[in-house]
């Protein structure tokens, strides 16, 4: 079929890619908005405090964030999806006490104890996603629940103590070397985990599918595209990094508390919300996410060393989350008011 | 054509002898740098219909969003009844007797007819509804859009889309109307309901309001216009009086050049059973439908809103889980059988069927994604390789059909809610052409798209059916379905009434069909 006798309507068509693609409305445009505000935390903090500016402060942040890194990736294709996982913080505290269980009781290397933490956390994530799915019911009732009764699990599981594991599953708290000034093998973790999962966003069909059922799922399943695998995957892979942010933290720790990740979920939410990713899906970056993250980091570092009280440093990352929801808001619709 | 405004050549029948009620003077609009209006300037009389038509993309949505308020101009300016006219929002407008009708309803689905015409001012007493009285004013405002069965205590979400446009037309019917734009009021209404329409509109007229009809439907504007407003590009590029004009002519000045006639077409010579449909039913809306279509042929289906053409289609594609029925599909080695349903929209993809949405904006596309990705969605295996997205070929596949269906764009990556209706139905079209479906079911493909692009969709579906490939086209449009098929069923009530073959048809019988079983 050739074009030759179709009207050549391309006179009001100038070639206006150039501004389509300004600046602002690409992701760069995001990255800088929030680099700078990462900038303004750490140029202030560092004024007010003679002790920020240091390696120690930066080593600590960069130990401090592995978990709540990894967790913020999965929350980032949850909200994507249109949904939201709010028992993150007891499926974490559910694989170290299932670590810890495998390794004071059954005597199992720390390997393998690691390896079923995370096939519980797989488990924990997948009965999120099943449920919502086969059922339709919002992912936030479901997770609701989850959140409690994977919480009593962990409860059970420790007999509601602390569980002391010892240096057992340092290795991933270990400094990996000391010329990296002791920066851990979880931050670095953290960091493939960013970068595997903005690949995965970006460049693979199983993203696209993300995105598009975060879009129009309607259109996806009239397109021949079966949304709910995509979303119990999804679920899935979230409650397997919410494990691995437990690991984490037991290492840290060296114990499996019960109590670990009370609250966490609405950090985690938070730093993807700082990100730019929509709470209504179809929108969101996984680098933004991480850049949240740190903002999150740095404004608790920072609040501590100077001293500021719980009260304030809880009133002031509040209101450091709305006003980065506000500024992305506008810059969205700013630059969608100008097609 | 000259930028300047153009003057009216010959002096109006009576309407223009009445008072200018609405002038717009040199506007433009342009959104960042594009411009989409360029020195628009024409009077709108009191009691005068004018007809704004033109491609989609020319402007006439814009126009209209301007005169009501949703969007400021950038430039120029308006009166309303020698004021100035500058209406900050669309109530500011309303508050001053300018209201529009869009395309887009906006009715409360949740709620009843009743209180979605009284919105605003629903009668109570400190805060109390009073239902009764409810009741009796929304029964009023129906009865004089000729809708007096329809109970105003039904909920809207529970009407059929026709009928939703006309209680949303009637709710703009207040006292203190002065002009009333209609966008594409008949989009949806059976032929009856736009008579009523149109009865509607000659009432106003009388009473002295001003009315902006907006619309692809050259024979309506024929009917009811007195004068006519020919867009193109953003320009006024004709005004006149309508009486006289003929369609070709409007149609050359809307594209600029002259388009070929809605060819008869030749009688196409077609192969062996594609499809075999038998005794399909999904109470209420279907029922006991049996047809077949054939290799090479376009099997169009009639019917008035609500005689179960979408729900068939959607049946036929698994998108919808039907009672029973039997579906066979033809292929060169073999044949399957479906009883009764697929067993989601993928299998009947796998099968080789296709399905063009009614409903574009909510069933087919991603709006805020490029044009690129809504191609690709759904032939992600023709841009991948071991689950990887290749950007290259995935641009590439977005330019192929830019080019081959002379897509209006600045480029693949144009996000598609900011292209025209046409334009966005292209890309759906590409999609599926992607495919290379054996069997295409096309739901109102034409709907909301203007001349130049309905000229580009039949070009595609006459070369499908050259190659072979059965397509099913469920149309509101007589004049189309009878210029591009070869046999056109009829479907009134749910049921298949009666099926016609090329020569065999006229517009009078298919429409008496479709009336059949009230």
């Amino acid at each position: 079929m050739s074009t030759s006798n179709l009207p050549q309507n391309t006179a009001a068509t100038p070639d206006l890619s150039k501004q389509q693609r300004s600046f602002w409305s690409s992701p760069w445009a995001t990255y800088l908005g929030l680099f700078l505000v990462l900038l303004a935390l750490v140029v202030f903090f560092s004024l007010r405090s003679e002790y920020f500016w240091s390696k120690d402060t930066f080593v600590t942040i960069a130990n401090d964030i592995p978990g709540l890194a990894v967790m913020a990736v999965g929350m980032t294709f949850v909200l994507m999806i249109a949904g939201i996982d709010l028992s993150v913080g007891s499926v974490l505290a559910l694989s170290a006490a299932v670590s810890a269980l495998a390794i004071l009781q059954w005597q199992w290397s720390p390997m393998l104890a690691g390896l079923l933490a995370l096939g519980v956390g797989l488990l924990c994530g997948m009965l999120n996603g099943a449920i919502s799915v086969i059922w339709q019911i919002p992912s936030f009732i479901v997770s609701l629940g989850l959140l409690e009764a994977v919480r009593g699990t962990a409860y059970l599981v420790t007999d509601s103590r602390t569980q002391y594991v010892g240096d057992a599953m340092g290795g991933l708290a270990q400094p990996i070397s000391s010329s990296l000034g002791g920066i851990s093998v979880a931050f670095i973790m953290a960091l493939a985990v960013v970068v595997l999962g903005h690949i995965l966003l970006t460049r693979t069909i199983f993203g696209r599918y993300v995105i598009g059922i975060g879009t129009n799922e309607e259109a996806m399943r009239l397109a021949g595209i079966d949304p709910r695998p995509i979303r119990i995957s999804v679920f899935a892979a979230m409650g397997l990094l919410a494990a691995l942010a437990g690991l984490m933290q037991a290492a840290r720790l060296e114990a499996a508390d019960p109590n670990a990740g009370v609250g966490i979920e609405l950090k985690v939410i938070a730093a993807v919300v700082i990100g730019g990713t929509s709470l209504m899906g179809g929108r969101g970056s996984v680098i933004a996410t991480f850049f949240g993250v740190l903002i999150i980091a740095v404004l608790e570092a920072g609040l501590a060393q100077i001293g500021a009280s719980e009260p304030s440093k809880r009133i002031i990352t509040g209101a450091v989350i709305v006003v980065a929801v506000i500024i992305d808001t506008v810059r969205q619709r700013r630059s969608a008011a100008t097609h | 054509m000259s930028s300047s405004s153009l003057e009216l050549a010959t002096p109006l029948h009576t309407a223009s002898s009445q008072a200018v009620v609405l002038q717009l003077n040199h506007l433009s609009k342009a959104y960042a740098q594009t411009p989409v209006l360029e020195d628009i300037s024409l009077s709108l009389h009191r009691g005068e219909v004018l007809a704004i038509t033109g491609e989609n993309g020319a402007g006439k949505s814009t126009v209209s969003k301007i005169i009501c308020g949703l969007t400021p101009a950038s430039n120029g300016h308006m009166s309303l009844n020698g004021q100035a006219y500058r209406p900050i929002t669309r109530r500011d407008a309303e508050a001053q007797g300018v209201r529009m009708v869009l395309q887009e309803l906006g009715l409360i689905p949740t709620l009843t007819v009743a209180e979605n015409l009284l919105m605003g001012h629903l009668p109570n007493t400190l805060g109390w509804m009073n239902r009764h009285q409810l009741h009796q004013a929304a029964s009023q405002q129906l009865k004089k859009m000729g809708l007096e069965q329809l109970d105003p205590d039904t909920l809207v979400a529970d009407l059929g889309i026709g009928q939703q446009q006309m209680v949303e037309i009637a709710r703009n019917l207040q006292d203190d109307l002065q002009v009333l734009i209609l966008d594409e009021p008949t989009a949806m209404l059976t032929p009856r309901e736009s008579t009523h329409l149109f009865k509607q509109i000659a009432e106003l007229k009388a009473k002295g309001v001003a009315i902006i009809y907006v619309s692809h439907r050259l024979e309506e504007l024929q009917k009811i216009a007195d004068t006519v407003a020919v867009l193109r590009d953003g320009r006024l590029v004709d005004l006149r009086p309508m009486a006289g004009v003929q369609e070709k002519e409007l149609v050359q000045r809307m594209v600029g050049h002259s388009v070929a006639d809605l060819q008869e077409q030749a009688a196409r010579p077609s192969g062996g059973i594609a499809m075999q449909i038998t005794d399909m039913t999904r109470a209420p809306a279907v029922k006991n439908v049996s047809f077949e279509v054939h290799h090479g042929e376009v099997f169009g289906i009639a019917g008035l809103v609500g005689s179960g053409r979408t729900e068939l289609l959607r049946l036929l594609f698994g998108a919808d889980k039907a009672d029973s029925g039997e579906i066979q599909i033809h292929a060169p080695e073999r044949t399957l059988k479906i009883t009764p349903n697929w067993p989601s929209p993928l299998a009947a993809i796998q099968a080789g069927i296709g399905l063009v949405t009614e409903d574009r904006k909510s069933q087919g596309l991603f709006l805020p994604l490029s044009i690129a990705n809504n191609i690709s969605m759904g032939n992600t295996v023709r841009i991948s390789a071991s689950g990887f997205v290749s950007k290259v070929r995935e641009q590439a596949l977005a330019l192929k059909w830019i080019q081959l269906l002379a897509i209006r764009c600045f480029g693949a990556g144009q996000s598609v809610g900011t292209l025209s209706g046409g334009n966005q139905q292209k890309v759906v079209f590409a999609r599926w052409l992607e495919k290379d479906c054996d069997i295409l079911l096309l739901d109102e493909p034409t709907r909301g798209v203007d001349v130049g692009a309905r000229a580009d969709l039949y070009a595609q579906i006459n070369n499908m059916a050259a190659k072979g490939k059965a397509i099913v086209m469920v149309s509101s449009d007589l004049r189309e379905l009878m210029a591009v098929c070869d046999r056109i069923a009829v479907m009134s009530a749910g049921r298949l009434v009666a099926t016609f073959k090329r020569g065999h048809w006229t517009e009078q019988g298919l429409l008496e069909a479709a009336f059949a079983q009230e």
